[in-house]
Parts: structure tokens; sequence; C-alpha cells
């Protein structure tokens, strides 16, 4: 990287804000996917300003750039796959203005999700999206991504809970897309820049919807001796017209990784357990937890336990937030995939996961958004075989392959990035592509911003890295 | 236009068969946009077909608006050319509808009726009682980006479209989403066309996330003598752990226009004309849920209105409800019927400031002695018609004044304000569109890109894109 490159992003930012030692940049190479990248160079920026003038200065050395919140992704969105500056939002996580009345929340990019919740919990509101990487990931991220949740399913992802936009475009000027009022006139730039993965621009400011708490939250565990029932189950939920706030499954391999360390409470020796909520008013939230309890016992659960308490509640989240820690326990590297299947399919699509990984020789455990059909297999592997990267990949293809026959899609809430690129083309046609890299262009012609993600390149598989670091400190959704 | 009419024609009817295509002025009459006949019209049978008329159109450069019912058409700019008029009520199908994963996809020329028909036998809906509904299709209704009460509950269009096909200037098929209830597998090049009004692409078929049909409802009514004591009603539901479904604030000029007979015609649901005062703000809220949430929720609601000043509260039970939904739901045209040159603006703001938003459209009227009403979902968007007595120069003088007067205050409070529905002669007179707004410079880049040739509706949408 060029020397006065670096020198004048230390004039920018200040000396202590600029990294370039390749002991420094170690960090920032991967994410929480498989994936790595190094960059050139990282600047952490403070004010909106700031973030211009690194753009301004990207352009005058021609030198790519890429966003960064907390680098708890997993697609690779945040890293700087063709090297140069990375652009890491950690010090402009101010919230800006909390409107209690109006229900909004204005906040730097870098603000961390569950830091929004807990600062407007005192008036009974949060911040609805929520990745179980909620601790760490930023809202910056959250919007380049439309991260989702477990609670998504009844509150909508990020997209249904952004206003407004402050971006600084790859030229180096500032727009501000949307309006804290409802329904801005012309067309919907904030609804096409929300999951656009840092390719557009750079968010510098979001105002953000913010929901009021429900008045009581009812969560139930629903324990099974078979995994169909489990599966069978969601799909009653649904059909009879049940809405819950989050459903959520883990099949017996993984609820075991989680019981020993975590202690949830998951019965070592069940099938599968679903994490169900039901909340509203509480006379709501009462009559829905006993139809959702009646639906999972007509469908062979051989317990159903309500939590008794808030503690009991937290008890039975931490275990499915911190499933992925647990199985970063078993095994330094594992692979989660992100496939979105309609519900109904969901029975036949855990059938043909076994199957699939029996074939391939792989155990693959499932912790999954049963309610909305988006699943996360979990195929653990050791890095350091690249034969068995190879066909880690081949499996993975394979479930992908099948969600798509079930008319499903390829990632539900972690993104495209650089993870799966190459698997675009099922999903969409040339034109589409063409029209989607169209409007990138129309944004960021010269792709100095975050090159080289979501659309497929000529490279194959074979060629993707293999992370030789422990990826246990990944926490999906 | 370089082909002679008559080529146009012949081209035309080669692709959907010449039963379907018309140059007849009488025929092509039913398509005017503002006063403005397009040459031909012409209706596919199929998505292929429509993606190949426009392939020919964007050659040929004919500048084409598609419709469906037409009953929004009277929306936006006139265009500034008008050679075809693409009739998508053809395609009418629907095209998958599995009740068990909540999803649907349907074809853009599908009546809303025929799509409640369907979802109703699995007791789902979509949450779009919007205007014209008797006729509308669900292309005109996600192109023109009109809402509805229940987006107090279940958002907009933008919160439950999946994915969509749609039709590019240069004649090809594209999508974006998809068909699952959760997907961020590239661009949401989709919520791009909510609201384009047809300026980017043709809707082919649209993807949904259907709903459970709420099974028992009620409505709550609260009447107050001053707006400021409706809008304090709206912050204590807000505040509260309710959830209501609808909340919308009529003005008082809202219950002569309900009780008119156009709004019988509209909305032929029965309705009692002594639901609303004539004098006064009123607070409507319909909400669902079991009996017991539901004596909970008319509880709390008369606490608060009580608390709020309210000079009459009632409850409705399912009886009471058809008759006042069916009339917000049909406000719009109701107020286009109620006055020979009804001007529609649309404006939104944060809650807290509506009522300055509104006292200012009420004096902005009053003083020029135009009539008004208005309805105001509680989220912050309101519709606010004014209704002149008259078409003459008079009339349009001070309805220049009062809705720049509207607009301005909407400005002032940081709000949005535009006009979708003047008379045709007024358009190049008012502000349809608004104030600028910085992002235009973007939005026309977009309008470029996926039009290069210029044939969708030019010249109705913003800034004359």
């Amino acid at each position: 990287m060029d020397p006065r490159l670096i020198h004048e992003l230390r004039k920018l930012a200040g000396d202590e804000y600029v990294l370039h030692a390749p002991e420094d940049l170690l960090l920032y190479e991967y994410d929480g996917s498989v994936e790595i990248a190094r960059p050139n160079c990282v600047v952490f920026p403070q004010t909106a300003e700031d973030v211009a003038a690194i753009v301004r200065l990207a352009n005058r050395f021609d030198t790519p750039l890429v966003g960064r919140g907390a680098g708890t992704g997993l697609s690779g969105g945040a890293l700087a796959r063709q090297g140069g500056i990375l652009v890491v939002f950690s010090r402009m996580n101010r919230i800006l203005e909390i409107d209690a009345e109006n229900q909004r929340a204005r906040v730097q990019p870098g603000v961390v999700n569950s830091d929004l919740s807990a600062a407007v919990a005192h008036l009974g509101l949060h911040f609805a999206p929520d990745p179980s990487s909620q601790k760490a990931c930023t809202i910056g991220g959250n919007v380049s991504e439309n991260s989702g949740g477990p609670h998504t399913l009844a509150y909508g992802v990020t997209t249904n809970h952004v206003y407004a936009l402050e971006v600084v475009l790859p030229s180096g000027e500032f727009i501000r897309l949307g309006s804290a009022a409802l329904d801005p006139p012309g067309y919907d730039l904030t609804g096409l820049f929300v999951g656009s993965e840092g390719t557009f621009g750079l968010v510098t400011e979001i105002t953000v919807k913010l929901t009021r708490l429900p008045e009581s939250v009812k969560t139930l565990l629903a324990i099974y001796d078979a995994v169909d029932d489990a599966t069978e189950t969601v799909v009653e939920i649904t059909a009879r017209g049940i809405t819950p706030a989050a459903c959520e499954m883990l099949d017996g391999w993984t609820l075991r990784a989680v019981e020993d360390y975590v202690h949830a409470g998951f019965p070592r020796d069940s099938a599968a357990v679903l994490l169900i909520e039901v909340d509203g008013l509480r006379e709501t939230a009462e009559a829905a937890a006993i139809d959702v309890a009646d639906v999972c016992r007509a469908h062979h659960a051989r317990e159903v336990r309500v939590a008794r308490d808030a503690a009991e509640r937290d008890l039975l989240w931490k275990g499915r937030k911190n499933a992925f820690g647990a199985v970063g326990r078993l095994s330094t590297t594992y692979y989660v995939q992100d496939g979105v299947i309609p519900r109904t399919k969901l029975p036949a699509t855990l059938r043909r996961i076994a199957e699939i990984g029996k074939k391939n020789g792989f155990a693959i455990g499932n912790i999954f958004h049963a309610g909305d059909g988006n699943l996360h297999p979990i195929i653990l592997f050791d890095a350091r075989d690249e034969s068995q990267f190879r066909r880690v990949v081949a499996t993975a293809d394979e479930i992908i392959g099948f969600c798509i026959e079930m008319g499903g899609s390829i990632t539900g809430e972690h993104g495209v990035g650089m993870e799966k690129d190459r698997l675009m083309p099922l999903l969409f046609s040339e034109t589409d592509l063409r029209l989607m890299s169209g409007v990138r262009d129309i944004f960021n012609p010269r792709a100095l911003l975050n090159p080289g993600k979501i659309f497929p390149t000529a490279k194959g598989c074979g060629e993707v890295h293999v992370n030789p670091l422990p990826v246990s400190g990944a926490i999906p959704a | 236009m370089s082909t002679s009419p008559g080529a146009v024609l012949s081209r035309l009817a080669s692709i959907v068969g010449a039963s379907h295509v018309t140059e007849d002025a009488s025929s092509v009459q039913a398509y005017s946009i503002d006063g403005v006949a397009p040459v031909s019209a012409v209706r596919p049978g199929s998505i292929a077909e429509a993606a190949e008329v426009v392939k020919f159109a964007a050659a040929e450069r004919l500048a084409l608006v598609a419709s469906g019912a037409r009953t929004k058409l009277a929306m936006g700019l006139p265009p500034r050319e008008y050679d075809l008029a693409l009739d998508l009520s053809r395609l009418d199908r629907i095209s998958a509808y599995d009740p068990g994963d909540l999803t649907l996809s349907v074809e853009a020329g599908i009546p809303l009726s025929k799509i409640a028909s369907a979802l109703a036998q699995h007791a789902q809906f979509l949450p779009l009682a919007v205007p014209f509904e008797n006729s509308a299709t669900i292309g005109g209704t996600i192109a023109s980006g009109i809402d509805s009460p229940l987006r107090q509950f279940f958002g907009t269009a933008r919160d439950f479209v999946l994915g969509m096909e749609f039709i590019t200037g240069d004649g090809s098929l594209a999508k974006s989403g998809g068909r699952v209830v959760k997907n961020v597998t590239g661009y949401d090049l989709h919520k791009l066309m909510i609201g384009a009004m047809g300026s980017l692409g043709v809707i082919a078929q649209v993807h949904f996330r259907t709903f459970p049909a709420p099974r028992s409802r009620r409505a709550f009514l609260a009447s107050f003598d001053r707006s400021k004591q409706a809008w304090t009603l709206r912050q204590s539901i807000a505040d509260s752990p309710l959830r209501p479904l609808t909340l919308d604030i009529l003005s008082p000029g809202v219950a002569q226009l309900f009780g008119s007979n156009s709004a019988a015609k509209r909305a032929p649901e029965p309705y009692n004309p002594k639901m609303l005062a004539d004098r006064r703000w009123t607070l409507t809220s319909g909400f669902a849920g079991n009996a017991k949430a539901l004596d909970r929720y008319a509880a709390d609601l008369r606490r608060m209105a009580e608390h709020a000043g309210a000079a009459e509260i009632a409850t409705f039970g399912e009886e009471g409800i058809p008759g006042a939904f069916g009339r917000k739901r049909e406000f719009i045209p109701i107020a286009l019927e109620a006055s020979p040159a009804t001007v529609v603006l649309k404006v939104s703001a944060l809650p807290s400031r509506m009522n300055q938003v509104l006292s200012a459209a009420e004096k902005a009227a009053a003083s020029r002695g135009i009539d008004w009403a208005a309805i105001i979902r509680g989220v912050g968007v309101a519709y606010a018609a004014l209704l002149p007595k008259d078409r003459g120069a008079e009339s349009l003088k001070a309805v220049l004044a009062a809705t720049d007067e509207i607009l301005a205050a909407t400005a002032a409070a940081v709000g949005n304000a535009t006009i979708p529905w003047c008379p045709a002669e007024w358009k190049s007179r008012l502000k349809i569109w608004g104030l600028d707004r910085a992002e235009f410079a973007q939005m026309k880049k977009l309008k470029a890109f996926f039009d290069p040739a210029g044939v969708f509706s030019p010249g109705r949408f913003m800034g004359g894109i």
C-alpha cells in the first residue's frame, strides 16, 4: 500500500486510529464466516466527515475500501477481499437521539445492537431485530446485511425497522435517503439500500424504528423423541394461524452440544426441542401459549415446559443464542449454512439433510429459525484437511441445491458476501444479475467500495480459502 | 414514433392476437390519462407476451403506460407522450398459493377481490384494504404505493411483498426477492417498483406473505371537540401495550362525506350516519383477538379516551364495523366525487407533529373558504381533501395558495407532502410531487438505467421522470 496513503490516513484519523502492521491486521482478516481476506490497513473514523475524507482518499489513491462493524458477519461481507482500506466503525457508536414519543432513534452505525435496546428499555421500547450476535454486532452491519434473528418471525427483519439513512457514496458525496416521517415520495431508496451488503455506500447515520416491548411473554420448550414430530409441529402452528414471536428448533446433536456448554435444561436424550415464544397482551399471550402447547402435545411432544420467570426464559434463550459457541467447543472449524425453504417442506428437508450428511460422511447438526423456514445446518470439519474442506463445500452445495428445489433461497439472513457469490446463478438469471450489478454501478461505478462481493466471479470453489484459525467465536443468528 | 400506426397494430396483433389489440377511437378512450388517449391499447395474455410488447415498444420508442382496472391513472403528472396502453387485466392468475406456508404468488392484473376470495377459503388475507377495492388490481395497488388503514398493524406492501417479477425497459423479464418469507439473496429491486407508478418497470408477478385473517373484531370510536385531544388519545394508545389493527383520526368534515350517496355507492356496507359527529374530530380504531383481549381493548381504550376528554365514546361489535371501515378504506374515491375539483394531498410527518400540520391545513383551507376533510393514520400519514366549489380561476388561485401553505407547513414539521389527485388542468400549476428532494439525482439515474429508452410512463413520476 502506498505509504503516502497511510500517512494521509494517519493525518486524518490520528496515528492510533490507523493500523497497518501485519500483526495488527491479522485480527481483521476474518469475520464469523470461514472466509479470509487481509486488508492493507484499518482506519477508525470518528465522524461522518472522517468517513467522507477517507472515501476521497481511497479515490485519490485508487484503493478499494470496505466498511466493517464488529466483524460478526457470516458471509465475508466485511472482509477486504481485494485488500485496501478497512473502515471500522467502532468509534462511531453514539446514540444521537431517542424520540420515545414517535418511537424512533437516530444512531451512528457503530452502535451495538443490544446497546440500543438497553438504552431504551426504561421507556418500554426495544430495537426488534435481534441477531444472535446482538451483544457484539452493530446496527450499521445490520443495515448492510438486512440482519434477522429469532424474533423476526413476528417483528420483521432490519429493513422493516429502518426509516432513513445518511450515506457517504463511493464518490465521497453525502446523501440522505428516506425520512423519519413515513412514505417519503419517490423511489424507495432506503429499501433498496438496506441489505445491499456494503456495496452502495458507507452508512454514517441510521434512523430506526423502536418497538414497544410486549406486556407479556411466554416461552415454551417442547421436547421430542423424533425430529419429524418437531418439524410437523412447526407446520401445524403456522397452518393454525398462530404467529409466534419466535419458533426455534435444535436437533438432538446440537442440543447435546449446547447442554454440555450452557446447561440450559435441554434433555440430552431427546431428538429435538422447539423453543417457542408468544407475546402480546397478557390475554393474548396466555391463550396463544395454551394453543401452542396443545399443538406440541398433539404431535407427540414428550414434555412441554413453560418458563416460569424471566430467569428461566433467559436461560433457554442463552442456550439458543450460544449454540454456535457450544459447537465451537467440539470442532475448531465448522461450516454454517443459511438456506431457506417454505415452512411446509421442513420435515422433508431435514430428512434430506440427514441423508446428505450420511452419504458424505459428516455429522450435520441443525439449529434454526423453524418458524420462517430458515435453516442453519452445521457441518463440522477439519480445516487442515484440504480434501475434507472440499467435501464440506460439496455437501453444503447439495443441501442448498435441495433448498432451491423446494422453492427456497440460498440465504435468509447471513448475506451472500464472498461466500455464496458463486451460488447466485442458481437463483438468478443472467438478466437478473446484470440488472443488480447495474444498480450497484449506479452508486459504486468503479467498484471501489467492497469489491468482489455478491456477484459470481470466474473463480471456482476449489480456490475458496480455508481458514486456518478457529472460528468458534462465530455466533450466527 | 418511427413506425406507421398500421404497422404497430399488426406487430402488436402478432404478439397478442388481433382480438386483443385495438386502435379504435372509442376503445382507446377508456385508457385516457388526464384527457390524453393512447394510439393503441394492447392486452397481453401472458407475462411473456407482455415482455414482448415492451421489447417492441422500446425498439420503436413507443411510450407506454401499464394499467389494470385503471382506477388510479389520475395520480401523478400527465404523460408527456402516450402511444400504447398496456392493459394487464388478462394477467389475472394466481400462480401459486401455499396456505400452509402463508405465501401467495399472483399475476399483476388480478383483481384484489379474486385474491381475497381465494385466501378467505383458508381464513387468510392480504392486509391491503385499499381504495377502489371493488375493481382495483394488485399491480395498480402496488405500483401506486397506496396505503390502507391496516398499515397501523401490518405495515405497507414493502413489509409483506417477498419478491417480484418485472419487465424492464428493454423488455427483459427480471426478478428479485423470492417466494420464501425470509430472504436476503441479492438486492431488493422489487422495493423500487412499489410506488414507482410503472416508471421503472412493468410489474408482472408479485410474491406475498399472507396473514391469518383476524377471527373476531371490534371497533372503537371516540370523538373530541379539539383535534389535540384526539392526538393525546393516539399517543396514549401508542404508549400502551395495545396493538390495534387500525387507528385513524377523522377531521370534522368527514362525517358529511361518509353520509353522502357516493359514499354509499363506493362502500355499500351498512353504515350508521349518526356514527360520526359532524363538528368533532373522531378517533376510530379496530382491534381483534379472543374474547378476553377484546374486552381488555374496549376497557383500556374507553379509559384512555375519557382521560383525553372524549365527548362521546362507542364500541362496536362485528356488525358495526363494515360500514365505517369500508368508508375509511374508500375515503379517496368518496372525496374525489364530493367536489368537481377535489384536490387530495398526502401528508406525512412524525405523529407528534401531525396535529400541527393538520392545523395548518385546516387554516389554509378554511381561511380561503374551501371545504376540506382529512383522514389521518395514527402512524403519521394523512390524506387531506380540499373540496373547492368549482374549477374556476378563483378556486385554482385559492387552492394554489392553500396547498403551498400546507406544503410549507409540512416541510417545517420535517414531513413529506405530495398532491396525488387534482383536476388534470391544474396539474401544471400545483406541486404534484411536493418540494424538491435531495435524493432525486439518484432516482433519475435509476430511471435512466431501468428504462433507457424512456418508454415507461414518461413524465408522470416525480420531477417529470
